[in-house]
């Protein structure tokens, strides 16, 4: 959208009164806040022309038999949601605990309303795209909301999938994970498209909100068409004691820009931020990240990993940034770049602004090319060269997705990652 | 160190530490004979190109850079605000006796003698220099290179000299490596500079001993803008060295330098950096190399002083199998802000670069890193490496670094690495064990942290160094 969509989007009625005044608010800001310019520190490097979404519209309602029957994920999810163009279509929760709440947020606005009222939106957007933050919140209409309560663990994986349908199309998915006390809980969010060929927009925003002593693991796994733009907006709040992972894998879409906040709230919180990307053509993946110590004794790590492929380009610009008297924190922050063409482009940003003194802070990022030796040892044991060097990149991204520690969440991911890689090894 | 401290040391240990701190805060009435005045127009710049004798091409040149000037923004959008308290209206952008510089010391006038005997320059150039170059605010006081270097054609003189005498070597790098428009202070440098050294290396002549020049801002309110010119012809090896030093007044004083560096094919500069202004002084200097086929350019940069720093000393590798080297450190210390890092920029196939850099942020100081990598596409075989370390050593210490790396293309390899800590309270505690009160435990913790860096200095200045890190720890503690 250039900068501006029109008309302003209508709440629907069923929504409560205080969300139809957000979301009044909201589109007034969108439309106050200035579209990001060359030479604004937080799209150093960005391209911005892709930020003209002149043309998109709203996506409608569309036939999702097909869809529904393509969205296969794990054996054995503790629920599993589709949607396609924001609309729910198919849901089913076989594996959820009493008392978990997985529903659409459409439905959890109505039948929870003072719940998600209560955690909808609450940090400002400060990586870029608080334009976009607005946007989105102004012209969501549905998503998934989880609440998890107090003492209650999801043994399996919550299992999302997002579709998006049609030529010219825009979609707004929202994801809003609250846990309880000593709860526990894994989502995965995937973002496909129905069809090759229909240019689309994904905005997106998700929030993940936990408490005291909680553990919540999110990933997002996006294999949007190479048609197709996606801004993704990432929120997490970590409590005290509390642990947070954030695992973002990109194969798909043509551009996409992840802005990831992490907020360690309270002493003993340990947030986990991680990144596979793999792009080829000439897709380009735009990362900023943002490791906010605003407590005492709590511990980050970033990884991102990119495998740079034909003509792509990836950005990657994170911030460690530690409140004054956050002390005995404990940061890292690693961006890895392996370079597998000529004509690839990586940007690395790490960052650290620190505002404490007994700290212990590091970041380190690396750009290079699969060295001759690692490939003249895969050789002398029969591999081809083309075989080795992608086994030396599915094998760069696998220490990333280990990380989650659930074989079935981690065979899931492996697989878009396996996906892609089949698709480069095709068109070789 | 408290004088309880020193007490308990031995003579030599205590001589070691116990420097005079005035030492750099002193001076002289001012009696100038030409005064461009308070602010910046057009007819300052004509006044200084009237006093200097400019010839056309740079009076056209400086109006050109003024223009640049007024017409860019502050960088305020990723720098300090700091930088809007710079009122460019109340400044003085030339001063000067009208002198020539003195060949001999004993020519130059009493009060400037006594400036640099205080800080030790004449002595050092017996000691150990080739050649010394002393500027009193905007003009050179004194300039001598010893004289069979002369005889090897080795040029040392100041700008204006350079640009007057030896126009046909000074013209053809002069503004190439630094555009006018480079940034908002490297305009305002081109506008109004004065001073500085124009410094050229004959091919195949490896000097020595090294050539020093020492800044002083004696006057209030003034800003100081040396130009600095170094072309190292091919084969040539050189190593530079600056020293800075103003009086602490109550009104801030500004420097802003440009230094562009020419290491022609297999050429070496070193250019070695000893900034210590006082705590009033804005620090904004524009510092950029170029090294052709298998150059190298060494930047060794310690920034302790000023009330601002933003130096970020840059090589372009423009020639195959050229270096370029970055060694810094910076103490901040309160009040200050060390804004500094480096700018790798490879334009040529098997280049290397390496930046270290340490800072230590001391009180409520702060520092900062900020650093490029920028490898183009159709290059092969460049390598970067660069590592930054700072150490915070009281609880409202603080740091950032931001480097941006950008590579293209798979026939190369970067890798940074950042890391923040503070003095573990168990090596205080191990020193302290050993009979070392809190203030000298942690001055050895300081010392030790930055050791491997000031060993690239030259032995007179990694002396100088440590004292002065010393005396900057002194009441840090606790």
């Amino acid at each position: 959208m250039s900068t501006t969509l029109a008309p302003a989007p209508q709440t629907s009625a069923s929504f409560p009164a205080w969300f139809a005044d957000r979301q009044k608010a909201a589109w007034e800001r969108y439309l106050a806040t200035r579209a990001p310019k060359r030479g604004d520190e937080p799209w150093r490097f960005a391209n911005l022309k892709q930020l003209d979404f002149t043309g998109f519209e709203r996506a409608g309602k569309v036939e999702s038999a097909e869809l529904v029957a393509k969205s296969t994920g794990l054996e054995a999810p503790a629920a599993k949601l589709v949607f396609v163009n924001d609309e729910l279509v198919s849901s089913e929760s076989p594996g959820l605990p009493e008392g978990v709440v997985c529903l659409p947020l459409a439905q959890a606005l109505v039948s929870h309303g003072d719940l998600v009222q209560e955690h909808f939106m609450k940090q400002e957007t400060r990586l870029g795209s608080a334009k976009f933050a607005a946007l989105h919140e102004a012209s969501l209409t549905n998503g998934l909301f989880v609440h998890v309560p107090d003492n209650v663990e999801v043994a399996g994986t919550i299992e999302v999938h997002h579709w998006i349908s049609g030529k010219n199309v825009v979609v707004y998915p929202h994801t809003l994970i609250v846990t309880g006390k000593h709860a526990k809980v894994r989502v995965v969010d995937m973002f496909r498209s129905a069809d090759d060929a229909e240019p689309g927009v994904v905005i997106a925003f998700n929030d993940l909100r936990t408490s005291a002593g909680s553990k919540l693991d999110y990933v997002a796994l996006q294999a949007l068409n190479e048609q197709t733009r996606m801004i993704q907006i990432n929120e997490t709040g970590t409590a005290k004691d509390a642990s947070t992972i954030g695992l973002i894998v990109n194969t798909g879409a043509s551009w996409v820009r992840n802005e990831s906040l992490s907020r360690l709230e309270g002493p003993g919180a340990r947030s986990e931020m991680l990144s596979v990307s793999i792009p080829s053509h000439e897709q380009e993946y735009d990362q900023r990240t943002f490791q906010h110590h605003a407590s005492d004794h709590a511990y980050s790590d970033l990884l991102y990993k990119n495998s740079l492929y034909d003509r792509t380009r990836t950005v990657f610009s994170g911030l460690i940034f530690v409140d004054e008297g956050a002390h005995y924190t404990d940061a890292y922050q690693t961006c890895r770049n392996l370079l597998m063409s000529d004509d690839a482009e990586a940007n690395s940003m790490p960052g650290l602004e620190i505002n404490a003194d007994q700290v212990k802070c590091s970041h380190g990022s690396t750009s290079a090319q699969i060295s001759d030796e690692e490939i003249f040892y895969l050789r002398a044991r029969g591999i081809d060269p083309v075989n080795a060097r992608q086994l030396i990149a599915r094998g760069f991204s696998v220490e990333v997705v280990e990380r989650l520690k659930d074989d079935a969440t981690e065979e899931l991911v492996l697989r878009f990652i396996d996906d892609k890689f089949a698709k480069i090894a095709a068109a070789v | 160190m408290s004088q309880e401290d020193l007490a308990v040391l031995d003579s030599e240990t205590r001589d070691a530490i116990d420097i005079d701190r005035t030492k750099g805060d002193f001076t002289f009435p001012e009696r100038n004979k030409f005064d461009a005045g308070r602010g910046l127009t057009e007819k300052t710049v004509d006044y200084i190109c009237d006093v200097k004798g400019d010839p056309q091409w740079l009076r056209d040149f400086r109006h050109r850079a003024l223009k640049v000037f007024n017409d860019k923004p502050m960088p305020t959008n990723w720098a300090t605000k700091d930088l809007e308290n710079i009122d460019f209206d109340v400044i003085r952008y030339y001063l000067s006796d009208g002198e020539k510089p003195k060949r001999s010391w004993d020519e130059v006038p009493a009060d400037v003698l006594e400036t640099f005997e205080r800080l030790g320059i004449p002595q050092q150039e017996r000691a150990f220099l080739a050649g010394v170059e002393a500027q009193f605010d905007s003009e050179a006081a004194y300039s001598n290179v010893k004289e069979e270097l002369t005889k090897q054609g080795v040029i040392f003189v100041n700008s204006t000299e350079g640009l007057h005498k030896h126009e046909e070597i000074f013209r053809p790098y002069f503004g190439k490596v630094i555009p006018t428009g480079d940034n908002k202070f490297s305009a305002l440098n081109s506008a109004v500079f004065s001073g500085g050294s124009f410094i050229y290396i004959p091919k195949g002549v490896k000097l020595k001993q090294p050539l020093q020049a020492y800044f002083r801002i004696n006057s209030e309110n003034f800003g100081q803008f040396e130009r600095t010119l170094i072309i190292a012809d091919e084969g040539a090896e050189v190593m530079y060295m600056e020293g800075c030093t103003a009086p602490k007044f109550e009104t801030s004083t500004l420097h802003s330098a440009v230094v562009e560096l020419v290491a022609l094919k297999g050429a070496k500069i070193q250019y070695v950096t000893v900034q210590n202004w006082s705590s009033n002084v804005f620090n904004l200097v524009t510092k950029r190399g170029l090294a052709m086929e298998d150059a190298e350019i060494r930047w060794i940069d310690c920034n302790i002083g000023s009330r601002l720093t933003m130096k970020y000393p840059g090589v372009v590798m423009k020639g195959k199998g050229a270096r370029g080297e970055v060694i810094s450190i910076a103490l901040a210390n309160n009040g200050q802000h060390q804004d500094t890092g480096a700018k790798m920029i490879h334009a040529a196939d098997y280049t290397t670069s390496n930046v270290v850099s340490k800072s230590i942020s001391v009180g409520e100081g702060r520092s900062t890193y900020r650093g490029q990598v920028h490898i183009p596409k159709h290059l092969k075989g460049c390598k970067n490496n660069t590592e930054c370390d700072a150490l915070l050593i009281n609880t409202n210490s603080r740091t950032d670094t931001y480097p941006a790396i950008t590579v293209k293309g798979n026939k190369h390899s970067t890798q940074h690495e950042a890391s923040v800590s503070q003095v573990s309270e168990d090596m205080l505690f191990y020193l302290m064990q050993r009979g070392l009160n809190e203030g000298q435990a942690m001055s050895l913790a300081v010392n030790g942290f930055i050791n491997d860096l000031v060993r690239e200095f030259p032995m007179e200045y990694s002396v100088e160094l440590k004292r002065l890190i010393d005396l900057e720890m002194e009441g840090s503690v606790g």
